[in-house]
């Protein structure tokens, strides 16, 4: 920002500038997305806060010991994080402008969330057979919503790779696909992040509580 | 047709939901109703529709979504306004045996309405209208960062204030209160529509305040023109900075709270209720994490147009300008640290409400040394009393008033016997509209010149201000002494009839702000059919100091033909210093983003969605969710957003502007 505010050399300050060149389109897209990113952190941060005062509640009702299956959830945490993992070689094969292998790991990436999806209903749907529905008590209500949220956002960000998938296939890399890609590579890396402080403080620390 | 089919279509929408049984409702309902149609009417026989929809609800540019705001915030006003008319009226009368007119089930929506319009449809409206108008002037953009998202923010708040204006004729509005605690707002005890509405209009609305926080910091952080570093910025450029950093920061503790209430309403989880282990306290905690920074989003952007108003008028740069935005950037800090003042009655120990005592306390410190820095400024300043001037002073004498019983209320011990009572009332209406309301009526009309190219006549707007200043002190001080006579706050009927008169004179001071209101609504008229005469050809009519006046009244689409370069605070008083001259050759195509439809039909669609939601109609929910995501999706197939503005054009402008200030010589 501190182009051109100098004097010239008579002596006289510059007040426009006569020779403009505007800002490249997606100027503060990245300083946006970072901030969106943090305001949902904090919708996070708040499900996390609601959970550490009520997840002791359980109101005579089932605790962490008798639900989570930890290598169920193991299994799940290492499908989101492989899928971290292929989504950043997305981003490799991109910078070397390789449409074909970008597509595939974008693929990859999805399937990898598909199947944390897939495990993370197959454990509610099981816990809710057994009777630990959300209206059980208010440590339930409270890891349904935080676990839920984190798996909806996913499930948000699945339909984002699509359909920038459909976009790349359409259009190529061109230079507003790539900055789409690099948002939702945050994202997906924030949506990781999140779910270690799940898996930490909801699954690992329930266990032992 | 069959009752199951009936409640598959309607949901719980009936021929009773409809308030037919409640004359005051049905009055208003023709009212509004005739209104509205003789307004569409007109629009429809003057054919305006088509130039409204191309030139405005589909505007990105921020000066028009800015305008739209104001205009949202003003028509809310009325209604809020109307609430507030309607419980003074109601608690005037309802002493010795009197019922008064309103009885409870009305009464309790009108309190609820009134405060939840009140902060969300009016005043957020007022303050993101005035920021979204002058932030980029003022720091010498074209437009904010993302301009599309900027339309969809307005229209979702407008999705949101239509929500709340439905619930006065299609069923009935929450009758919790305007922060709307459980266990009473839980579906236990309050089974009809009313919390849904305040639920899903605030959140419809809540994504719109969000994201144009997000807009507006990077407006602010990155498009600043050349030159204007931080410590360069207009004092109201930061307050708007620390107000969105707020506003990112807090309403998404309120999108969580308010869905976790859903929750509990639409599902039956039990985070607020009474047993399987919820907590309601944890409600009334994460509520004020987010109403705390509230007060201050709204304030901080009244404390910069004080402060561009007195330099202004005192014709001298702002005193203390470093202290000024570190007292702000403080008070953004310390906002986050005094939430639980408001509920020092929960029983959390002398040692935490110690903490929240003191960290309160501690705000008024920033806040003092604003107040002297516009005392400074205004030292030896050659002052010219128009009349944003004068609703600043109006201010500080106000403001100071509620500040000081606002610390009164900080202490834990007083607060006991305070809580909840007419004393806390008085007190926030007290900083509300002697800080927000006086702050957006002086802001409104030091920029309307720069927003329509004329001033507003001085004659009407003294009256509203006299008739405002004097109706808020009749209004609210005898609210102060029922207050501490422990008088609490929402009751309907009273039975000691030694209060009535207080209560008489609240009501006169009620009337008087009414009159002040009608009075401002004249003095846009009169000062429409004056427009030649008020007209400011010069774009600088108060001779002021910041770059939004170094461009012509009504700025051209494009703000400026030339990014200008800042050398100093108060960047266009340097120029006019230094010997500026307009530039009249060489100007450019200028690169500008295109119209879009797409901001309102999302909104429609949210807006639609909430009501499928409200109503049990799932129907229409699943439906007007799924075209949500088509349609967004579908918006980022266009990949042409924007266009240039042809050299031709630009020239054609600049040189009308160079033909009018050669005939104001």
């Amino acid at each position: 920002m501190t182009i051109a505010v100098n004097p010239t050399q008579s002596g006289e300050p510059i007040f426009y500038l006569a020779d403009e060149h505007p800002h490249p389109e997606g100027w503060s897209t990245s300083l946006g997305f970072w901030i969106y990113l943090m305001s949902d952190c904090l919708i996070f941060a708040i499900l996390f806060a609601t959970f550490g005062v009520l997840g002791g509640n359980y109101a005579a009702g089932p605790a962490p010991k008798d639900l989570f299956d930890l290598s169920l959830v193991a299994v799940n945490t290492s499908m989101l994080l492989l899928s971290s993992i292929t989504y950043g070689f997305a981003m490799l094969t991109m910078a070397q402008n390789r449409i074909g292998a970008t597509q595939m790991w974008l693929a990859v990436t999805g399937l990898f969330g598909l199947a944390f999806i897939g495990i993370e209903l197959t454990e509610f749907a099981h816990m809710i057979h057994e009777g630990a529905t959300p209206q059980r008590s208010a440590f339930l209500s409270a890891f349904f919503t935080l676990v839920g949220t984190h798996g909806l956002h996913v499930s948000c960000g699945l339909i984002w790779l699509v359909t920038l998938m459909v976009q790349v296939w359409k259009f190529g890399l061109i230079e507003a696909n790539r900055r789409r890609l690099m948002c939702l590579s945050m994202f997906w890396h924030f949506l990781d992040v999140v779910w270690i402080g799940v898996f930490t403080f909801v699954y690992l620390l329930g266990v032992l509580r | 047709m069959s009752p199951d089919l009936l409640k598959l279509i309607f949901g719980r929408l009936t021929i009773e939901s409809l308030p037919l049984h409640e004359p005051i409702v049905v009055g208003t309902f023709a009212v509004v109703a005739t209104g509205g149609l003789v307004m569409f009417a007109g629009l429809t026989y003057f054919r305006v529709w088509g130039y409204l929809w191309r030139e405005w609800f589909t505007s990105v540019d921020h000066k028009r979504i800015g305008i739209m705001y104001m205009i949202l915030g003003i028509v809310m006003l009325l209604r809020g306004f109307a609430d507030a008319l309607m419980m003074r009226l109601q608690q005037a009368l309802a002493f010795g045996g009197s019922e008064g007119y309103l009885n409870a089930h009305h009464y309790d929506q009108v309190f609820t309405a009134h405060g939840v319009i009140m902060i969300f449809f009016v005043a957020m409206p007022l303050v993101t209208g005035l920021m979204n108008f002058v932030v980029p002037l003022q720091i010498g953009a074209r437009d904010v960062s993302f301009p599309f998202l900027n339309n969809f923010s307005f229209w979702m708040t407008v999705g949101g204030a239509v929500l709340v204006m439905a619930s006065l004729f299609i069923g009935e509005f929450a009758r919790t209160g305007w922060l709307a605690y459980p266990p009473l707002s839980n579906i236990g005890y309050s089974p009809d529509v009313g919390v849904d509405y305040y639920i899903w209009g605030l959140q419809v609305a809540g994504v719109g305040t969000t994201l144009s926080g997000i807009n507006l910091i990077c407006t602010i952080v990155k498009l600043r023109a050349p030159g204007m570093t931080m410590m360069r910025m207009p004092v109201f450029t930061w307050t708007s900075l620390c107000t969105n950093v707020l506003i990112v920061a807090s309403f998404p503790v309120l999108t969580v709270v308010l869905a976790l209430l859903s929750l509990d309403r639409y599902v039956g989880t039990n985070f607020f209720t009474n047993d399987f282990g919820g907590s309601p306290m944890m409600y009334v905690n994460l509520i004020w994490i987010w109403g705390h920074p509230e007060v201050y989003i709204l304030v901080l952007p009244a404390f910069g147009i004080f402060s561009e108003v007195t330099s202004t008028f005192s014709g001298k740069r702002l005193f203390g300008y470093t202290s000024m935005v570190y007292a702000t950037v403080v008070i953004t800090i310390l906002s986050y640290l005094v939430w639980l003042h408001h509920f020092f009655t929960m029983g959390s120990g002398a040692s935490v409400n110690s903490f929240f005592g003191i960290t309160t306390m501690i705000i008024s410190i920033p806040t003092g040394a604003k107040m002297f820095n516009w005392l400074f400024t205004m030292y030896r300043g050659r002052i010219r009393f128009e009349l944003p001037m004068m609703w600043t002073i109006a201010f500080m004498l106000t403001f100071v008033l509620g500040g000081m019983t606002g610390v009164l209320l900080a202490v834990p011990p007083a607060d006991f016997v305070l809580h909840n009572s007419l004393f806390l009332i008085a007190h926030f209406h007290n900083v509300i509209i002697g800080g927000v309301v006086f702050g957006a009526f002086a802001g409104i009309g030091y920029w309307f010149p720069k927003a329509f190219g004329f001033k507003l006549d001085p004659f009407w707007g003294k009256l509203s201000f006299w008739f405002w200043v004097t109706g808020f002190y009749l209004a609210f001080m005898p609210l102060y002494v029922l207050g501490l006579m422990g008088v609490t706050r929402r009751l309907r009927v009273f039975d000691d009839p030694s209060l009535q008169i207080w209560f008489i004179v609240a009501g006169i001071g009620a009337f008087l702000v009414f009159l002040g209101i009608l009075s401002m609504l004249m003095q846009f008229a009169v000062s429409f059919l004056k427009r030649e005469q008020l007209k400011d050809v010069t774009g600088d009519p108060w001779d002021a100091r910041t770059l939004e006046w170094a461009t012509s009244s009504p700025p051209p689409a494009y703000n400026f033909a030339f990014t200008p370069v800042v050398h100093d605070n108060d960047a266009w008083w340097d120029m006019k210093k230094r010997g500026y001259v307009r530039p009249l050759l060489g100007f450019k195509p200028i690169h500008m983003p295109s119209n879009t439809g797409t901001g309102i039909i999302l909104a429609g669609f949210a807006t639609a969605m909430g009501f499928g939601l409200i109503w049990y109609m799932w129907w229409l929910a699943a439906a007007s969710f799924i075209a949500l995501l088509a349609v967004g999706i579908g918006h980022t197939f266009n990949y042409h957003r924007d266009f240039d503005i042809p050299a031709d054009e630009v020239i054609r402008t600049e040189d009308a502007r160079t033909k009018l200030l050669a005939g104001a010589k």
